[in-house]
């Protein structure tokens, strides 16, 4: 009786230990099966029609089909029926799998429609950041807010690239999904984000999963997207639009602070190197236990 | 003067050798080189995809430097960049050859040149000469794409990283070495070799069917070869057009898709799309009018609702053109443009779910032989109603958002293709077989090919849903090791997949070799269509006398 309880303590704590794992958020799991962890409200509703709507509506129609062909399969096959019926019409039946496939994509449509307009009616923005996809697989980060100069150009642009496996290893970070320095934003603030590529270079995509935001970085064109992250951590995306032979090698890392946080952050930014401003805020994160010292 | 006619044909002594294939301008033969044309592409397109999967097993890279090393003799310290680009190489050619160079010659011009004139009772295509024509430009076709895996595309390394799609700017300022323009030289001869067939198919079928054979009697099979031509007539000239603009921004210093002088990448995208989506309808419909046909043959029964069917697919057809933007939905298209693409996607649903119910409906009530053609058609039914359904998700932009150019994509369309249409191919290859070399083949290799193949490629693309949900992007050579576990189990589903094809190929050579005969009609009173009245192998020359339909 005891072994059975301990057996079922072990296998408790088996199934609980991806969801602890959660804290590590802003990425994937192993054997993860469905969509990363939601911290904005345009994931939310991702989540809710892909997870509660779309989800069970393809399960059951897959499902019905599968029976539907079992139930042939099994009563009308040639030693159960060996004398086939020659029915070829039925206009009900045939009416009917016209008209409830379509009040089903009735049923999809509207909140469909609703989340393409929440993702695409950019809202009043706190603040903006510009990304720039750049031709030697690295992302540049701009922040207009904090100050422009005379030629309009960001006084803050850094550029982030991979950071290499050996240091991803050291410092106990993703390799593959670290950059060197990372994007900094504020929590519950309005992002809006301007992604372009540059004029010389490839197309791009800029994403985060656990925001559910994508677009596109094309030379030419400034494409925008927003955010609203409501909880502090690290989010990690990789470029999504093939680019050449580096297409893996060029993730983005994004950390979502406090306001304060941001504040000494951007403060240090303005005077100091990306890297330093970068060492500033991982001293801070770590002092407060946010974030894993290494 | 019909005498002389009549004594002029019996002098017409049958061709043999080389001649009677590369002279050729009989349907039959020429339907046969398409299809070993098709297998051998297959194997080669196969090979690509399984050293894919070989290199995405583990996180890391595995293969592919030591790849670039023996293929290409790069140096030590270039291979590890070559091999990167080897395999986005690898990536644009595996599309490109299992779209143009398998799938097509397998379905249209295979079974297409085969069995539309057998079906219809006429003597042979309308232009047989041109039919010829279409069958060889396959071949220069097939070479230069191999040649552009071979020659300069980025400085210093070989072959078009660019996926199938070419889109530019990747395809221009990126590969400013020879390789892409061999690969869109490729596309154009592969596109004219495809708009002579369509042109040779709509003249056939519009004005070769004997006697009484009205449009609304004709079999499903030779209405899915007209709507899917239709579409190629349609599309390709599109795709002519976008990669020969392509082609001068190359070369001519045209700048169509070049940003900092006025051209938009995102045209490219448009055109290319304008054709691409039509393009995987060209893939899949013919393969709705196989399954159709066996469904029916297997069950004893006539098709279910055969107008609801013939003009589901013109459906497709005709709203596969006006739903190409949904491959765009993150490019930044304004919202009120995706809603209208959203809605547009979303309706095609309906004609697609119309057909998977009316096979269901043709086999309710029947009596149902399970012989290796009807398994893999059942096969087909369930597989492609997966395939069917992450469509439908796909559909919604807003979801869209966090798919787009992630593995639930990859997963979405080898369901449809490499588990719809290839399995329609198997199913139609074991379907005429007999009739086509007159020879009955092994009904146990052929179930066990479909049992191997079914578990394989399940193996390989369910778990791509997770990942793509997950987040994993498609085209990677290398990933975070989150996603190591079901890229392992994927990849050895592509192991098991490399099985089913030796045992198809072992099927063949096993049929060949014991040269059982074949009945003229070997599937019985369920098989009605008139292929079936003819001996097996047909003659060399088929309806001398039309036949004549009631």
């Amino acid at each position: 009786m005891k072994t059975y309880a301990k057996f079922a303590l072990a296998l408790l704590a088996l199934a609980t230990a991806p969801a602890l794992a959660q804290a590590a958020a802003g990425q994937a799991e192993p054997w993860q099966m469905g969509l990363q962890d939601s911290v904005t409200p345009v994931s939310d509703y991702i989540h809710w029609f892909h997870n509660l709507i779309l989800m069970p509506i393809i399960v059951i129609i897959a499902l019905f089909v599968l029976a539907l062909l079992i139930v042939v399969m099994v009563k009308f096959n040639a030693k159960a029926n060996p004398v086939p019926s020659k029915t070829t019409h039925h206009v009900g039946l045939e009416v009917a799998w016209t008209v409830i496939p379509v009040l089903i994509l009735v049923i999809i449509a509207i909140p469909s429609l609703r989340l393409l307009y929440l993702q695409r009616d950019i809202p009043q923005a706190d603040m903006t950041i510009k990304v720039i996809g750049n031709p030697g697989w690295n992302w540049t980060y701009q922040y207009p807010d904090l100050g422009v100069d005379e030629s309009g150009e960001a006084k803050v642009s850094f550029t982030a690239s991979l950071l290499p496996e050996d240091q991803a290893k050291a410092q106990n970070r993703p390799y593959l999904l670290a950059t060197d320095v990372p994007v900094v934003v504020p929590v519950n603030k309005t992002v809006k984000v301007i992604v372009t590529s540059d004029p010389a270079g490839i197309i791009h995509a800029w994403t985060i999963p656990s925001f559910g935001s994508k677009i596109d970085a094309i030379p030419g064109r400034l494409n925008e997207d927003w955010f609203r992250a409501n909880k502090e951590g690290v989010y990690y995306g990789q470029c999504s639009e093939l680019c050449g032979k580096d297409h893996a090698f060029m993730p983005i890392e994004l950390h979502v602070v406090s306001e304060a946080d941001f504040k000494a952050w951007s403060e240090k930014v303005q005077t100091a190197s990306a890297e330093e401003a970068r060492d500033f805020l991982f001293a801070m994160l770590q002092a407060k236990g946010q974030l894993a010292s290494n | 003067m019909a005498t002389a006619h009549a004594a002029h044909d019996d002098h017409h002594a049958d061709p043999t050798g080389w001649r009677r294939y590369v002279y050729s301008t009989n349907h039959k033969d020429i339907g046969t080189m398409y299809l070993w044309f098709s297998i051998m592409a297959g194997v080669v397109g196969g090979i690509l995809s399984v050293l894919m999967r070989m290199e995405l097993q583990e996180p890391g890279i595995q293969i592919f430097h030591g790849l670039a090393q023996m293929v290409y003799g790069v140096g030590a310290d270039a291979a590890l960049d070559n091999g990167k680009h080897m395999f986005n190489s690898f990536v644009t050619a595996h599309g490109l050859i299992m779209v143009f160079f398998m799938i097509m010659p397998a379905m249209i011009g295979g079974f297409g040149n085969w069995f539309v004139p057998l079906m219809i009772g006429a003597p042979d295509m309308a232009f047989p000469r041109m039919n010829n024509i279409s069958f060889w430009l396959l071949v220069p076709a097939f070479t230069l794409l191999l040649i552009s895996m071979f020659v300069e595309g980025p400085a210093g390394m070989h072959g078009a990283g660019t996926g199938w799609t070419v889109y530019a700017p990747l395809s221009t300022s990126a590969h400013p070495g020879p390789s892409v323009d061999f690969a869109i030289l490729s596309l154009h001869i592969a596109g004219a070799s495809s708009i002579l067939g369509a042109i040779n198919f709509i003249t056939t079928i519009f004005n070769m069917r004997a006697p009484g054979m009205t449009l609304h009697k004709m079999p499903l099979f030779v209405w899915a070869v007209l709507v899917t031509v239709f579409l190629l007539l349609l599309s390709l000239p599109v795709l002519a057009g976008a990669i020969t603009m392509l082609l001068t921004d190359r070369n001519f210093g045209t700048s169509f898709f070049e940003a900092s002088q006025g051209g938009d990448p995102v045209l490219y995208q448009h055109l290319f799309w304008f054709f691409g989506h039509p393009e995987v309808y060209i893939l899949i419909l013919p393969g709705f009018g196989i399954i159709s046909h066996i469904v029916s043959t297997f069950s004893r029964k006539p098709v279910f609702g055969y107008l609801g069917m013939a003009y589901a697919m013109v459906a497709i057809g005709v709203v596969g053109f006006i739903v190409w933007a949904h491959h765009m939905y993150t490019v930044g298209l304004d919202a009120d443009t995706q809603a209208y693409f959203v809605a547009a996607t979303m309706i095609i649903a309906v004609p697609t779910g119309v057909k998977i119910f009316s096979w269901i409906a043709t086999m309710w009530g029947g009596s149902i032989e399970f012989r290796a053609p009807m398994v893999w058609a059942i096969g087909f039914i369930f597989l492609f109603t997966v395939g069917g359904v992450t469509g439908v998700v796909l559909a919604n932009a807003g979801v869209d958002r966090s798919l787009h150019d992630t593995y639930y994509v990859v997963a979405h369309f080898h369901y449809t293709m490499s588990l719809g249409a290839t399995f329609a191919i198997f199913a139609g290859w074991y379907y005429w077989f007999p009739k086509i070399f007159g020879y009955m083949y092994s009904d146990a290799i052929a179930k066990l090919h479909f049992w191997v193949t079914f578990v394989g490629v399940n193996l390989i693309f369910f778990p791509q849903h997770f990942l793509g949900l997950a987040g994993m992007p498609r085209r990677y050579i290398d990933y975070p090791e989150v996603f190591a576990g079901w890229n392992y189990v994927s990849s050895i589903g592509s192991y098991i997949s490399a099985v089913g094809i030796l045992i198809f190929i072992f099927g063949v050579i096993q049929a060949f070799s014991k040269k059982v005969k074949a009945a003229d009609n070997p599937w019985g009173e369920g098989a009605t269509t008139l292929e079936w009245t003819l001996p097996s192998p047909p003659p060399f020359h088929q309806f001398s006398t039309l036949p004549v339909i009631k």
